[in-house]
């Protein structure tokens, strides 16, 4: 392996491990604050890349304002599916989260077939992020997936700030602590329950808005990054950011390099460093706090 | 640091939740109304129906048969454990792989293939199990899940697992003492007979099992594991135990369902598998042994009902919009399943009775 092929699959595992940050750290915020486990947390995703496929005639090279104009719509679905649908999961036990969680992604799957049909589609990269930057030799770098990185690292720092720096990042580390005392102390907890849904709804549509034209957009989509998002929370720890964000680069890296290494057996490797991971830490690596 | 105990209070929360909402639900080991006669009399009758239906009816019985031995197998975990592990079709998929690996071009006996599915299906399930039982409540489900896709991949994705298409099985097993075949599941019948056997047996290992000594320690846990473990159990070998035996059943189920279809694909170990024996558990009514049969029966039907276009036209082709919205219609509306309905009819009568009395 030469210098640059390293290089190359290390900016990929980075730019696979934030977009699976984005994905997971809604995941874990949902469950950690909810205390919902979230089945169909990957169909949100796929809305996501499906939004982009969809956007794109209306918004043609004005690719930026498609990203916020996705990340407003999944927003505004999410406050309302909590709303009519979430809310009333809450004080269910987890086997009955679960099921109706897993029969929310079957409905989700046959919306998206009988609004957009089975087929794959290709959504275009920007064209003022076409082409790459050489990186020794013939290896080329893409200026897409460089933004893909720079663009998740943003958000994360934004999500880092928000929770750690305002009221309402307050208020969330509150009630993932205790829920009961912020309840307690006055706090609007549907309010703040229905915020942090609808946030965590438009982190993976973001998700997968970044990541449709580079994986293109195709059925079924969500499952595959759900269980490796549910990979990244246990490894991460339920409920931590900064877990969630040490566990995605983890297994981004795992993964690639495990491509790399090991081609047919690489889907193994992510399971296995989560193996490792509850012999070495059964809590996660992160425990405790963001 | 007060950062540290809510993050424990929020993990105990959380598998407090799971232990009492699971206890509170009717005691699995109790006898149920009617005792051995009710399911002696759905035995006969499963053994009785190849006289009088047709031959399409009778692998629609088989394939619900498979799927029962399949649910009990779980019922074990869910309700009598009160483990919920959404990975059960892992160890389906392994035991049904094996039989097609082990049977090669020419077949094999059941007296190699039976112990062997079970054995690997088993074998992985002290592996799942040990890890994942390090977790609790919620990071089970996850962890049971995870698992149950890495084997997936390695079907999946590797040459041996013959990738995403599957493997054939090309001869049926059979078991024969020296040139006499006693038993050739190849044929209709025989093959029939045998699954309703097992079906009866494992029932009846599962009975038996719950009224043992074991089967009470494994409601202890359910009902409070703390109260267990000052009682000077040590729980996980418990626990370990029945993921273990769970999972070897449903390594005997997967015999069956590759036998039964003839082929294995990794949908197999799916997790849409291991979330619809969920369902079929929730549908008949957790905590009971008849409720995981009744609620494979009624899985069964309502998936070929949303299938069939004879019946729904071209509302068939969109099975997953009304199978989805189904679920969602049960799960809110009966959270005890079908079993439950007849205790919360009982329920409202004695209300009534007691309102009657009162005024």
């Amino acid at each position: 392996m030469t210098t640059a092929t390293f290089l190359v699959q290390c900016l990929n595992a980075v730019q696979y491990g934030l977009l699976l940050f984005l994905v997971a750290s809604g995941l874990t915020l949902i469950f950690g604050i909810m205390g919902v486990i979230n089945l169909a947390h990957g169909s949100f995703y796929m809305l996501g890349a499906y939004l982009a496929f969809a956007l794109a005639p209306w918004f043609g090279d004005w690719f930026l304002m498609r990203l916020v104009a996705g990340v407003a719509l999944a927003a505004i679905f999410g406050y309302l599916l909590e709303w009519v649908f979430f809310s009333f999961l809450y004080e269910r036990d987890h086997l009955q989260q679960v099921l109706l969680t897993y029969a929310l992604i079957l409905v989700f799957e046959e919306l998206r077939s009988l609004a957009v049909g089975n087929d794959v589609h290709g959504v275009a990269a920007p064209a003022w992020l076409a082409g790459g930057f050489h990186l020794g030799g013939l290896m080329e770098y893409p200026w897409y997936r460089v933004f893909a990185s720079a663009a998740c690292l943003v958000v994360a720092l934004a999500l880092y700030a928000v929770v750690n720096r305002t009221r309402l990042g307050m208020m969330i580390r509150a009630g993932a602590s205790n829920r009961d005392m912020v309840r307690g102390l006055g706090v609007d907890i549907r309010r703040l329950y229905r915020i942090v849904f609808a946030g965590g709804v438009a982190l993976a549509a973001l998700a997968g808005m970044i990541a449709a034209p580079l994986s293109s957009v195709y059925p079924g989509m969500g499952s595959s990054v759900l269980i490796i998002c549910f990979v990244v929370v246990v490894i991460g720890g339920i409920g931590s950011i900064t877990g969630a964000l040490v566990a995605s680069l983890l297994v981004g890296f795992v993964d690639t390099f495990g491509k790399v290494f090991f081609a047919e057996w690489s889907g193994v490797g992510v399971y296995v460093l989560m193996a490792i991971v509850l012999v070495w830490r059964p809590e996660g690596l992160m425990k405790r706090g963001f | 640091m007060a950062s540290d105990d809510g993050a424990d209070d929020l993990r105990s929360d959380a598998a407090a939740g799971t232990r009492a909402d699971v206890g509170a639900l009717p005691d699995i080991g109790r006898r149920e109304a009617g005792g051995w006669l009710v399911p002696a009399a759905a035995a006969l009758a499963f053994a009785a129906l190849p006289l009088v239906v047709s031959p399409y009816a009778q692998d629609l019985i088989v394939r619900i048969a498979i799927y029962a031995i399949f649910a009990l197998s779980l019922e074990l975990l869910v309700g009598a454990t009160g483990l919920v592990s959404l990975g059960h079709a892992a160890f389906l998929g392994i035991g049904a792989y094996v039989t097609v690996l082990a049977s090669g071009d020419s077949g094999a006996s059941l007296a190699l293939l039976v112990p062997l599915a079970m054995a690997a299906a088993a074998g992985y399930a002290i592996v799942v199990g040990a890890l994942s039982l390090r977790t609790r409540g919620v990071y089970f489900i996850m962890v049971t899940l995870a698992f149950a896709q890495m084997a997936y991949f390695v079907v999946h994705d590797t040459k041996a697992g013959g990738g995403s298409d599957g493997i054939f099985l090309y001869a049926k097993p059979t078991l024969a003492i020296g040139a006499q075949t006693l038993l050739d599941l190849g044929q209709r019948l025989p093959f029939y007979y045998t699954v309703v056997a097992v079906l009866v047996l494992t029932y009846a290992f599962i009975a038996l099992l719950l009224g043992s000594r074991f089967g009470h320690a494994l409601a202890g846990i359910r009902v409070n594991e703390q109260r267990m473990r000052a009682a000077g159990f040590s729980t996980t070998p418990y626990k370990l135990a029945a993921f273990t035996i769970a999972g070897a059943l449903a390594g005997l189920a997967g015999l069956l369902l590759a036998v039964k279809d003839g082929a294995v694909n990794p949908e197999l170990l799916s997790w849409h598998e291991s979330g619809a024996v969920l369902l079929m558990l929730i549908f008949g009514g957790i905590g009971s042994l008849r409720g995981a049969v009744l609620g494979a029966i009624c899985f069964t039907l309502l998936k070929e009902l949303f299938q069939s276009e004879a019946l729904l036209g071209s509302l068939a082709s969109h099975w997953q919009l009304t199978l989805g919205l189904t679920i969602i219609a049960f799960v809110a509306a009966l959270p005890r399943g079908l079993i439950g309905i007849g205790a919360r009819l009982r329920g409202v009568r004695a209300a009534r009775a007691g309102a009657a009395r009162s005024t």
